[in-house]
C-alpha cells in the first residue's frame, strides 16, 4: 500500500494489511485446494503420470485431479516428458493462452534439464521457454516424489499475497505528491 | 537360412551383383545403384522369392570410405518366412538412388526418413519432405560431420544459466551463443 513511507504506517494501513493479509490466506487455501491442470504428456513419464493419477496414489487428494483440456481453464501446466525443438512451439503457445494464475510443473529430468537428450533434437529444459515453478527430478518420477513437488507447489501458492484493490500504477512520487498523500491518510 | 534366394537373385543379375555373404545368418547382397529397381522388381515378383514385405530401409555413414554412403534394404517373405538383404552403396557427390515405391508402397516412409536423416535423394518421386524434422531445419542430423549438438530452435530462448554438459562440438552449450543460434548455411565457409 503504503511503500513509499514505510516507516509511516497509519490505522489504515494497518487494517488494509490485516484485511491483505486474510484475503491472500483465503485466496492461497482456495487456489492451492483446486489445482486445475493441463497435462501436456509428451512421452514416457506419462505412465508414471497415469499412476499418480490413479487410485493408489490419487493427486484427488490434493485437489489436482481435474484435468482440463483446454489450456485456458487450466491453472497448472504439467509438461510430462520430453519436449523436442519441434514441441517447443507448441508448448509456449500452450503456456501463453493459460489465464493468470498459472504454475507450471516440469515433470521428469527430460522436462527439467533435457536428460540424457543431449543431441541435436530435444528442448534442453523447458525453462529455456517458459518459466517453471517446481521441478521433480527422476526418470521418470516415482509417484512419492510427484506429490511431494505437487505439496511444494501447494506451500507456494498458498504463501503468495495478493494486493485486495487494483491501485494500477503508482504514481509518480514528488516531495509535494508525497507530503499530499500523508495529509490525506494514505488515500490512494 | 535363405542362401537359396541369394544365389537365385545372383545367378539372375550376374553382372549387377558385386558382392554376396552370409553373417550373422542374414543374406546380404551388394549390387549395383543401376540395378537397384530391377532386382527389387525381381524379388518382389518372382515366386520363388516373393519378397513381398519392405521390412527397412535405413542408411550406414562410413564417412572415410568412398562411396561413403550404404542404404541397406531388408525384405522378408511372409510366405516363405525368408529374409534377404540388399545393399547399395551410393557416393556423398550425388547421394541420388531411384526409388522402389512402384514396387513397395511402404518404402514411401523409409525413403522420406532416409532423405531427413541422411540427405538421399530419391529420384522419380514425388512428396519428397522431411518425415520427423521441421522444414526449418538445415542439415541431416545422422551424417557423422553433422555437429553432436547442432540445435537448430524455432522460437527464441530465454536467458538461463548454463549447466556443463560435458566435450563436444556445436552450438547449445554456451549461453552468449543461444540467443541466436546460427544456421549451418550462415556459417562461415572454411574451405
Amino acid at each position: 500500500m503504503s511503500s513509499d513511507f514505510s516507516m509511516i504506517t497509519t490505522r489504515r494501513d494497518e487494517a488494509e494489511g490485516f484485511f491483505q493479509r486474510m484475503v491472500s490466506r483465503g485466496l492461497g487455501w482456495a487456489r492451492k485446494n483446486s489445482l486445475f491442470q493441463y497435462p501436456f504428456v509428451t512421452a514416457c513419464c506419462g505412465m508414471e503420470f497415469m499412476t499418480i493419477s490413479g487410485a493408489r496414489y490419487d493427486i484427488a487428494r490434493f485437489g489436482a485431479e481435474f484435468p482440463r483440456f483446454s489450456p485456458r481453464q487450466a491453472d497448472l501446466l504439467m509438461v510430462v516428458g520430453t519436449v523436442n525443438l519441434k514441441q517447443a512451439p507448441i508448448l509456449k503457445r500452450v503456456y501463453d493462452q493459460m489465464a493468470e494464475p498459472k504454475w507450471v510443473v516440469a515433470f521428469g529430468v527430460c522436462a527439467s534439464s533435457g536428460g540424457f537428450y543431449d543431441n541435436y533434437a530435444v528442448l534442453q529444459g523447458i525453462d529455456r521457454i517458459i518459466p517453471v515453478d517446481v521441478y521433480i527430478p527422476g526418470c521418470p518420477p516415482r509417484p512419492e516424489q510427484v506429490l511431494d513437488g505437487l505439496i511444494l507447489l501447494q506451500e507456494k501458492i498458498a504463501s503468495q499475497s495478493h494486493p485486495l484493490v487494483d491501485h494500477g500504477a503508482p504514481p509518480e512520487l514528488t516531495a509535494a505528491s508525497g507530503r499530499q498523500d500523508l495529509l490525506a491518510g494514505g488515500s490512494r | 537360412m535363405s542362401e537359396k534366394a541369394l544365389r537365385q537373385v545372383a545367378e539372375k543379375f550376374p553382372e549387377a551383383v558385386l558382392h554376396g555373404y552370409s553373417q550373422h545368418g542374414d543374406e546380404t547382397l551388394v549390387i549395383k545403384r543401376e540395378a537397384l529397381v530391377d532386382v527389387l522388381q525381381y524379388c518382389h515378383d518372382d515366386p520363388g522369392l516373393q519378397l513381398k514385405l519392405p521390412a527397412s530401409l535405413t542408411c550406414v555413414d562410413y564417412i572415410d570410405e568412398k562411396p561413403r554412403f550404404e542404404l541397406v534394404y531388408t525384405l522378408y517373405s511372409v510366405t516363405l518366412k525368408h529374409r534377404l538383404r540388399i545393399k547399395v552403396r551410393v557416393g556423398e557427390e550425388d547421394p541420388e538412388v531411384p526409388t522402389s515405391i512402384g514396387i513397395y508402397r511402404g518404402m514411401d516412409y523409409w525413403e522420406r526418413y532416409c532423405w531427413d536423416m541422411y540427405g538421399i535423394r530419391f529420384t522419380g518421386r514425388e512428396d519428397m519432405r522431411r518425415l520427423w524434422l521441421y522444414e526449418e531445419f538445415e542439415g541431416h542430423p545422422l551424417r557423422k560431420d553433422y555437429p553432436l549438438r547442432g540445435r537448430q530452435g524455432l522460437i527464441p530462448e530465454r536467458d538461463v544459466r548454463d549447466i556443463f554438459r560435458g566435450p563436444g562440438p556445436g552450438p547449445g552449450s554456451v549461453p552468449a551463443s543461444r540467443a541466436a543460434t546460427p544456421r549451418p548455411s550462415q556459417l562461415p565457409v572454411i574451405k
